[in-house]
């Protein structure tokens, strides 16, 4: 074989099994957890030693009982709290190159946070404001990320005048606007109704697999754990640990295909399971409310 | 057709002057039939015809009153602001300058004016201090609210994106602030012109001041309860007038995002 069918075989290779292929440990790491901890001033340990690769291109969710410090871990990651020992490294280094082109993170809030004195536009040009991008180079910006979340027409309304649904993706055209290459989103569709929530994880899948992003994202719901995600780490409580992992080997973008298989079916029911082994573990050493269990 | 009640202009505009006129009828109807003098109790028409005749006088005392009024309320605000972007710059300087607002803010204006009357030579400027006195508290403890009260989530991603200290106040912090600060403003507009009046009573017999508060004090000396009357309708007016402009400012600025200045759907 030559050297040039050889390259062909490659190329076509990459072009059927593109990030993340079937070898995501392969994939650089993006957020490496090191024995991070986190203990609040008011001695509330949030979370025990925590280590935990995230690889290029995985989508994570992060699942587990109420308290068990998802969101305490989702804000060490992004840097919006000191881990109280241990590290975090961003692409193996620390955060002040978080931002560089490559190195962009965009967190989404699990309310969608917009300035409600300013307009659509205003609000999902911000990320760039702040970073002093000129406006004529910004304006392109903000009407694509506009329309990749179905919300170009509503660019010059008000953040009032939009439902629940809509103000999420205004939120989340704001962190797509900065093209990241890693995006964190806490629980952002856990006050929808179930059909909003669907078609929204859809386009997140969708979006997630074009710019090939990391994702690392919260929910309480099994079906849109299992339906999002390439690993699902499940956490338990008291304190705030790692406490099973289930890797969804499934190929992507999924659909509706994938959410009505049986195989669908099989894998919510063994993370409910590990959920609920979670929250029997959650009760038991340094519980606050003793169990009966 | 809809029902007058529910006709927008009709419940904000026409109901309230309706009110106004049918006391007005009612007054003067009732001081005719008893024959009441003038000089007791003047009907309307009584204090229109002496505001008519008397303007000159009244505008010149209307021009003084509203000269202390204005600029002890632009003192107030431009002071006030500079002092609460200062009281939220750092703890240390909020706490030791605030006791001392509140203490400027709990003694009565009447009795520390004659002493500022004393002090500072030149009318005019006494009266627009004590007017200022009291105008800027508001000013002071509404925009220091409303600088700090920022959503947490929003101070969140301001930091989170590496936002300068000038880049969050000018795009989350003085927006924020903006409620606060207007309806700190329009409380601050009426205490201006209550302020320019009693300081004015204050200095009154001493002071070569001639503002609407001189006007009713002569009158009253004088028992010309008319002009009394069309010298407290020209302050009443003002006051009026003032709320309005702050009214519309404050919708002007917020109308279109804050709960305060929104329409209630119906
Ligand atoms: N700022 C804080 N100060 C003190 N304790 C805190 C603080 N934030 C969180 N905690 C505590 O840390 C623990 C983890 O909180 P965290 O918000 O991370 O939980 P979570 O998994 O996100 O829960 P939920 O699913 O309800 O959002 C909880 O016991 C909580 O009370
Ligand atoms: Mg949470």
């Amino acid at each position: 074989m030559g050297p040039a069918s050889q390259r062909a075989a490659l190329v076509q290779a990459a072009a059927a099994k593109p990030p993340p292929g079937p070898e995501p440990h392969l994939q650089p790491p993006v957020v490496e957890v090191l024995s991070a901890e986190k203990s609040f001033a008011n001695g509330t340990r949030a979370l025990a030693p925590i280590d935990l690769t995230v690889r290029a291109g995985e989508f994570l969710t992060l699942i587990g009982p109420s308290g068990c410090g998802k969101s305490t871990l989702l804000k060490l990651i992004a840097n919006l709290y000191e881990p109280t020992d241990g590290r975090i490294n961003w692409w193996r280094g620390d955060f002040r190159k978080v931002g560089q082109d490559g190195r962009r993170l965009a967190f989404v809030f699990q309310d969608p946070t917009l300035m409600p004195w300013a307009r659509v536009a205003t609000n999902v040009r911000l990320p760039l404001d702040l970073e002093r991008v000129p406006k004529p180079q910004a304006t392109p910006r903000v009407a694509a990320a506009l329309e990749q979340v179905g919300l170009g027409h509503a660019a010059r309304s008000f953040p009032r005048q939009l439902s629940g649904g809509m103000r999420m993706r205004v939120s989340i055209a704001r962190a797509l606007v900065t093209e990241p290459n890693l995006l964190l989103m806490d629980e952002p569709f856990g006050a929808l109704d179930e059909f909003t929530r669907n078609k929204l994880d859809d386009d997140l899948v969708a979006l997630s697999w074009e710019r090939k992003l990391t994702t690392i994202f919260v929910t309480h719901s099994i079906y849109e754990a299992v339906f999002l995600s390439t690993r699902i780490v499940v956490m338990a409580a008291n304190p705030g640990r790692v406490f099973r992992e289930v890797v969804i080997d499934e190929p992507m973008p999924r659909g509706d295909d994938f959410r009505t298989s049986s195989r669908f079916a099989d894998l919510c029911r063994e993370l409910s399971a590990a959920l609920t082994d979670a929250s029997i573990a959650s009760q038991g050493k340094g519980a606050k409310t003793p169990c009966a269990r | 057709m809809r029902p007058l009640i529910r006709n927008e202009w009709f419940v904000r505009v026409a109901a309230p002057l309706l009110v106004g006129a049918l006391v007005l009828a009612v007054w003067q109807l009732a001081c005719q039939t008893y024959e009441v003098p003038a000089y007791l109790f003047p009907t309307p028409t009584d204090i229109a015809a002496k505001l008519a005749s008397d303007l000159p006088g009244l505008l010149g005392a209307l021009w003084s009153t509203l000269k202390v009024t204005f600029m002890a309320f632009a003192i107030a605000v431009i002071a006030g602001t500079a002092l609460a972007f200062l009281f939220t710059q750092s703890r240390i300087i909020e706490f030791s300058l605030l006791p001392y607002a509140v203490i400027l803010q709990v003694t009565p204006i009447a009795a520390v004016a004659p002493l500022i009357i004393i002090l500072v030579k030149d009318t005019t400027a006494a009266l627009t201090i004590c007017a200022a006195v009291i105008a800027i508290f508001p000013i002071i403890s509404n925009t220091t609210i409303g600088l700090k009260s920022v959503d947490p989530s929003l101070a969140n991603y301001f930091r989170m994106n590496k936002a300068g200290r000038l880049q969050t106040l000018v795009r989350l912090r003085i927006p924020s602030a903006l409620p606060f600060f207007l309806a700190g403003l329009r409380i601050s507009s009426g205490l201006a012109l209550i302020g320019a009046v009693v300081a004015e009573f204050v200095a009154g017999t001493g002071g070569r001041s001639a503002g609407l508060a001189y006007e009713i004090l002569q009158s009253s000396f004088q028992l010309d309860i008319p002009r009394m009357f069309a010298a407290l309708f020209l302050i009443t007016a003002t006051g009026v007038i003032l709320f309005l402009a702050m009214a519309g400012l404050s919708n002007l600025l917020l109308g279109h995002w804050h709960e305060s200045a929104l329409k209630v759907e119906q």
